[in-house]
C-alpha cells in the first residue's frame, strides 16, 4: 500500500515551485513596461516588438532554424543506421570502438567536442560557417537519436520482420514496410530530442560558427552575459511556450492514442 | 465410408514432400539439431512434440529458412534448400506470437504476402476475401490487429501465412496463447482448413494432447533426436521408449528382469518373492535383460477381491484418491512400496462409491495391457 | 554488402567526426605554442615525406602538462571544478530525492502528470534555464527584494557571482536528471516491503531507511553519476552565475583558447579534464550494467 502523506505533497509542491518559479517570474516580466528588470511599472508588450523589429535576433533565428531542421534530419538518419547496427548487425570488427564512439558524446563536456571539432575543420581548411555548425550537431545528436532508437528496436519484437521475410520481402523490403512504420514515433522522438538539442547548444555552435553564422543561443549568450534584458525575457518566453505547448500537447495526444488502444483492446475481448 | 487410409509413410512408392538428411545444428559449443534424418509427406499434418530446448523450433526454423543446418541437407519437394531465404521458399510460418504487423488492418496483413507476389489486383482481392472467408474473418477486415481477441489474431496469422498458398505451412505453439476452450475448438478447425487446404502443415507443440489430436503422425523429440515417429495412437499404444511412455500421457512404469517364456511371451521379475508380471510383446529381449512394463493407467482394473483367471494381479492398499468428475484415478501402493496409478470411470453417484482411503484392493491387468520396453 | 554499408556509413562518420578531431587534440596538447595561425606548431606536413613525420613526432613533448601542473590556476580549478560538482551532486541529491519520492507515492492518476511535469523543463533551453537566476539572484533581484521585505536582512546579499549561485544553477537545471532514475528505481519498489518492515517492528521512518534507501540506492548512484559528470566540465553556468572568483575547467578551457588564443594549453586542459571524467564515467557504466543484469 502506498500512502501518500503531507512530507509528499509538500516536497512535491517546494520541488515544483522550485523547478518553475523562475521561469514564471521571466515570463511576468517580460511584459514590464519598465527597462529596469526588476521594478514592475506596468503590463506592456512593447519588448516583443523591439525583439521582432532586431534584424540581428532575427537573422540568428533563420540560421539557428536552418541548422536545427538540417542537423537533426541527418542525425535521425545517421543514428537509426547505427541503432540498427547495434542492435541487429551482430559482431563485426570493430563494434566495441562503434558503441563506445556512440555513448562516448554523451558523457563528453560540450568544451572538448567543441573545441576538437574546430582544430579538425581548420586542420582540413573548411571555412567556419552554417555547414560546420551542422556537420557538428549531426556528430553528437545522433548518438542521442541512436541511443533512443535502439531502445526501441531492443523491444521489437523480431518475429514481425521475420514473418515479413517469410511473406516474400527482402529485408530491404521488411524494413521499409515493416520495421520502420513500427519504431517511427521512436525516430520521430529521436529527431526531435536532435531538433531540441540542436536549438539549445551553445557550447559546439560557439566553436564551431564561423563570423558569417551566429545562431540564437550565441546571440542570447553575449547580450547576457552584460546582465538582464527585457528582450532577452520576451525572447525566452517565446520559446518557453513553444516548447511547453508541444511538450503537453504531445503528451496529451499520445495519452489519447493509449487510452483509445486500451478501450479498442477491450472492447475486443468483450465481443469474443 | 470406403475410403482408403492416409498412411504414405507405409507407401514405399510414396515420394516425400520433407526429406531432413543427417541434418546437424550447432549454435556455438551447443547441438540443438544432432544428425537427424526424417522424412514427411504431402498433405501430412506432422507435429514435432517435446519439450523446451528440445529442438522442434529450431527443425522449423531451418525449414522456413531462417536457420542454415550446420551439416546434412533438407530437400522440399526434392530441392535441396541450402541458401535459400526465407522469402524465396515455398514455405509459410505461423508465428508463435502471431507476428501480425499492428500498423495493418486484418485485410493488408492478409494481402500482405500476396502484394509481395505482384498477383493482379482483382485476382489479389478475391484470395483475401476467401482467406476471409475460410477463416471466419470478413467482419473483422478492416480492423486492427489490437481490435480484435486473441482467437481471432490467431485465425488471421493463420489466413496470413495461408495466402500464398504455400506447399508446405509451419505451425509455431498456434495455439500457445489460447485458454484451453477455445484452444480445443481451434485444434478441429486447424484440422478442417488442412483438410480443405491441402496444405502440408508442420506444426510445433509442447501440448502433447493438441499433437495428439491434429496430427497424423506424431514425432517426439528429446534432445535435438526425434525417438519416436508415429501415429497418435501407435504412440500412446505401444511407445517405444520409457521416454515416450512418460512424455505422452500417464503412466506406471515397472522395472524389471525379462524371461522368455514363448516366442512373444515374456515373465518380468520385478521384485522378489512376488509372481512376475506376464506380458506379450514383439521386440526380442535376452535372457535376464534389464526391462520395463508401461501401464497406463486406464487398462488397470481396480477390484475388492482377486479377479478371476486375472493374468497380473496384485493386492495393494489406497494411498490417494484424485476424483476427476468422470473418472477417479487411484494411487495404490503395492508391497515393496512401489504406487500405482489405476484409473476407474465413475459410473455410479460419489455416495456409493465403492473404494475409499486406506482399502486394500485388487489391481489387475490383461497380458497386453502394458507395453514391454527395453529402455 | 548492404550490411557493410549500413555499418560504415555511421561508422566513417563518427571516425571522421568524433575520433580523429579528439586525436588532434591530443596531438595539439603536446605541440608548442606559436604566434601564426594557426596557432600551433609543430603542424604534420606529409609533403615532406617520411622525414617530416620524423620531425613532426620529435617535436612533440609535454611541455603543456607540465605547465598545467606549474601555474596554480590550473590545478586549482580542477580542484575547485571537482569540489562545486560534489557539493552540487550532494545538493541536489538532497532536493531531489524527497521529489521523487513524492512523485513514486502520488496516485496513479498524478503520475503522468509529474513526469510530464519533471522533464518538461529538460525540453527547454538550457541557456535560458541559466539565465532566469540572473534576474533572482542579483543584488536588486526577487530573493533579495524578498528578504528584505520579510526583514531577515537589512542589506542585499551578494549572491550573484559566487559559488552559491553556481551551485544553485548546477541543481536546478540538473534535477530532473537525478529525480527521474530515482523515481524509477522508486516505482518498481513493491509497497508490501514497508508493510513487512512495519510488521516486523520497525517504525516508519526506520522502514524507510533500511528498505526504501537500499532499495533505490541504484537510482541514487545513476542520478548522482548524471549530475557529477556533466557538472565537471560545465561552463554556461559558472561563467552567467559565478564570478571571476569561481574557477571551473570548462570556463578555463573557454577563456584559454578564445581569451589567450593559446590552443596548446587548451588542449592540454581538455585532455585532463578528460581523464578526470574517466574514473566516474567507469563507476557509472559498472553500475548500468549491474543493473541491467539484475533485470534480466
Amino acid at each position: 500500500m502506498r500512502r501518500f502523506t503531507w512530507f509528499n505533497a509538500t516536497s512535491l509542491t517546494f520541488g515544483f515551485a522550485f523547478l518553475y518559479m523562475p521561469m514564471v517570474i521571466l515570463i511576468i516580466y517580460s511584459f514590464n513596461a519598465s527597462k529596469l528588470v526588476t521594478v514592475w511599472a506596468g503590463f506592456s508588450t512593447k519588448w516583443y516588438g523591439e525583439l521582432l523589429s532586431n534584424q540581428a535576433f532575427l537573422d540568428a533565428a533563420w540560421v539557428t532554424l536552418r541548422v536545427g531542421v538540417a542537423s537533426s534530419t541527418l542525425a535521425t538518419v545517421l543514428g537509426t543506421m547505427a541503432a540498427y547496427v547495434l542492435v541487429r548487425a551482430g559482431r563485426f570488427h570493430g563494434r566495441t570502438l562503434f558503441s563506445g564512439m556512440i555513448y562516448a558524446p554523451l558523457v563528453m563536456p560540450e568544451v572538448i567536442t567543441g573545441l576538437s571539432l574546430l582544430l579538425l575543420f581548420i586542420g582540413i581548411g573548411l571555412d567556419r560557417g552554417i555547414f560546420t555548425i551542422i556537420l557538428a550537431h549531426t556528430t553528437f545528436s545522433m548518438c542521442y537519436v541512436s541511443v533512443v532508437v535502439s531502445s526501441r528496436l531492443v523491444s521489437f519484437d523480431k518475429s514481425l520482420e521475420e514473418a515479413a521475410l517469410d511473406l516474400g520481402c527482402s529485408p530491404f523490403t521488411a524494413f521499409r514496410l515493416v520495421t520502420l512504420p513500427i519504431i517511427a514515433p521512436a525516430v520521430v522522438s529521436g529527431w526531435l530530442l536532435a531538433f531540441t538539442l540542436s536549438l539549445d547548444d551553445l557550447v559546439i555552435a560557439s566553436f564551431t560558427a564561423g563570423p558569417s553564422a551566429t545562431t540564437l543561443p550565441i546571440k542570447i549568450f553575449s547580450a547576457v552575459r552584460l546582465g538582464v534584458s527585457p528582450e532577452i525575457n520576451a525572447l525566452s518566453t517565446i520559446m518557453i511556450s513553444i516548447v511547453a505547448v508541444g511538450v503537453i500537447s504531445a503528451s496529451i495526444i499520445s495519452k489519447r492514442a493509449a487510452i483509445k488502444q486500451q478501450q479498442e483492446e477491450m472492447a475486443a475481448v468483450r465481443s469474443s | 465410408m470406403a475410403q482408403t487410409v492416409f498412411a504414405p509413410w507405409n507407401d514405399p512408392q510414396a515420394k516425400p514432400l520433407i526429406q531432413f538428411k543427417n541434418v546437424t545444428k550447432r549454435f556455438g559449443d551447443f547441438t540443438a539439431i544432432d544428425n537427424l534424418s526424417q522424412d514427411i509427406y504431402e498433405r501430412e499434418f506432422f507435429a514435432l512434440l517435446g519439450p523446451s530446448g528440445c529442438g522442434k523450433t529450431t527443425m522449423m526454423r531451418m525449414l522456413a529458412g531462417f536457420e542454415n543446418p550446420t551439416e546434412g541437407q533438407i530437400l522440399i519437394a526434392g530441392q535441396d534448400m541450402a541458401g535459400v531465404p526465407p522469402n524465396e521458399r515455398a514455405v509459410n510460418m505461423m508465428f508463435q506470437s502471431y507476428a501480425l504487423f499492428p500498423h495493418l488492418t486484418v485485410w493488408d496483413n492478409i494481402a500482405f504476402g500476396l502484394k509481395r507476389m505482384n498477383m493482379p489486383k482483382d485476382q489479389l482481392n478475391a484470395r483475401v476475401e476467401d482467406m476471409l472467408r475460410l477463416t471466419r474473418l470478413t467482419k473483422f477486415a478492416k480492423r486492427k490487429p489490437h481490435q480484435i481477441s486473441g482467437g481471432q489474431r490467431q485465425r488471421v496469422a493463420l489466413a496470413r501465412s495461408l495466402a500464398r498458398a504455400p506447399k508446405l505451412l509451419l505451425l509455431d505453439e498456434p495455439l500457445g496463447a489460447l485458454d484451453k476452450k477455445l484452444r480445443e475448438e481451434t485444434q478441429f478447425e486447424l484440422m478442417d482448413i488442412q483438410e480443405k487446404t491441402g496444405t502440408t502443415f508442420v506444426i510445433v507443440t509442447h501440448d502433447q494432447e493438441e499433437a495428439m489430436t491434429v496430427a497424423s503422425r506424431v514425432a517426439v523429440m528429446d534432445e535435438g533426436r526425434i525417438m519416436q515417429v508415429a501415429t497418435p495412437a501407435n504412440i500412446y499404444e505401444e511407445p517405444n521408449s520409457v521416454y515416450v511412455a512418460d512424455f505422452i500421457g500417464d503412466v506406471n512404469i515397472i522395472q524389471g528382469k525379462a524371461h522368455k517364456t514363448s516366442a512373444d511371451g515374456y515373465d518380468i521379475a520385478w521384485a522378489e518373492g512376488h509372481e512376475p508380471f506376464h506380458a506379450k510383446t514383439s521386440i526380442q529381449l535376452d535372457e535376464g535383460q534389464n526391462a520395463f512394463i508401461a501401464i497406463r493407467p486406464e487398462k488397470i482394473s481396480v477390484s475388492p477381491d482377486k479377479p478371476e483367471g486375472a493374468v497380473n494381479a496384485i493386492k495393494g492398499q489406497i494411498v490417494d484418491i484424485a476424483y476427476l468428475g468422470n473418472v477417479s484415478t487411484y494411487h495404490v501402493r503395492i508391497p515393496g512400496g512401489l504406487v500405482i496409478k489405476a484409473q476407474a470411470a465413475n459410473t455410479r453417484r460419489l455416495s456409493r462409491r465403492a473404494f475409499t482411503w486406506e482399502d486394500e484392493v485388487w489391481l489387475s491387468w490383461t497380458l497386453t495391457g502394458g507395453s514391454v520396453l527395453s529402455e | 554488402m548492404r550490411r557493410l554499408f549500413l555499418i560504415s556509413v555511421p561508422y566513417v562518420w563518427l571516425l571522421a567526426l568524433f575520433l580523429v578531431p579528439f586525436l588532434i587534440v591530443l596531438k595539439i596538447a603536446l605541440s608548442d605554442t606559436a604566434l601564426a595561425i594557426p596557432p600551433y606548431i609543430p603542424t604534420l606536413d606529409l609533403s615532406d615525406g617520411w622525414e617530416g613525420i620524423k620531425a613532426f613526432f620529435a617535436e612533440l613533448d609535454f611541455e603543456n602538462f607540465v605547465f598545467l601542473t606549474e601555474d596554480s590556476l590550473y590545478w586549482k580549478s580542477y580542484l575547485s571544478s571537482l569540489q562545486i560538482a560534489a557539493i552540487s551532486t550532494l545538493l541536489t541529491l538532497l532536493v531531489g530525492y524527497p521529489v521523487a519520492y513524492g512523485m513514486a507515492m502520488a496516485p496513479d492518476e498524478w503520475r503522468p502528470t509529474l513526469m510530464m511535469l519533471v522533464i518538461l523543463p529538460f525540453w527547454t533551453s538550457f541557456l535560458i534555464r541559466v539565465y532566469s537566476w540572473m534576474g533572482i539572484l542579483s543584488q536588486e533581484g526577487f530573493l533579495n527584494q524578498f528578504l528584505l521585505w520579510t526583514g531577515l536582512i537589512s542589506e542585499p546579499l551578494m549572491i550573484l557571482n559566487t559559488k552559491t549561485a553556481v551551485y544553485i544553477g548546477i541543481v536546478y537545471t540538473y534535477l530532473p536528471f537525478m529525480i527521474l532514475p530515482i523515481y524509477a528505481a522508486l516505482e518498481k519498489l513493491d509497497g508490501s516491503l514497508l508493510e513487512a518492515a512495519e510488521d516486523l517492528g520497525c517504525s516508519r521512518l526506520k522502514a524507510f531507511w533500511l528498505v526504501t534507501i537500499p532499495l533505490s540506492k541504484s537510482g541514487i548512484i545513476a542520478g548522482s553519476f548524471l549530475v557529477f559528470i556533466p557538472a565537471l566540465g560545465e561552463f554556461v553556468i559558472p561563467s552567467l552565475l559565478g564570478g571571476s572568483g569561481t574557477l571551473m575547467i570548462g570556463k578555463v578551457l573557454w577563456e584559454e583558447f578564445f581569451s589567450n588564443r593559446d590552443w596548446p594549453v587548451a588542449s592540454a586542459v581538455a585532455v585532463v579534464l578528460l581523464l578526470l571524467l574517466i574514473i566516474p564515467i567507469i563507476l557509472f557504466q559498472r553500475n548500468e550494467q549491474k543493473e541491467r543484469e539484475k533485470d534480466q
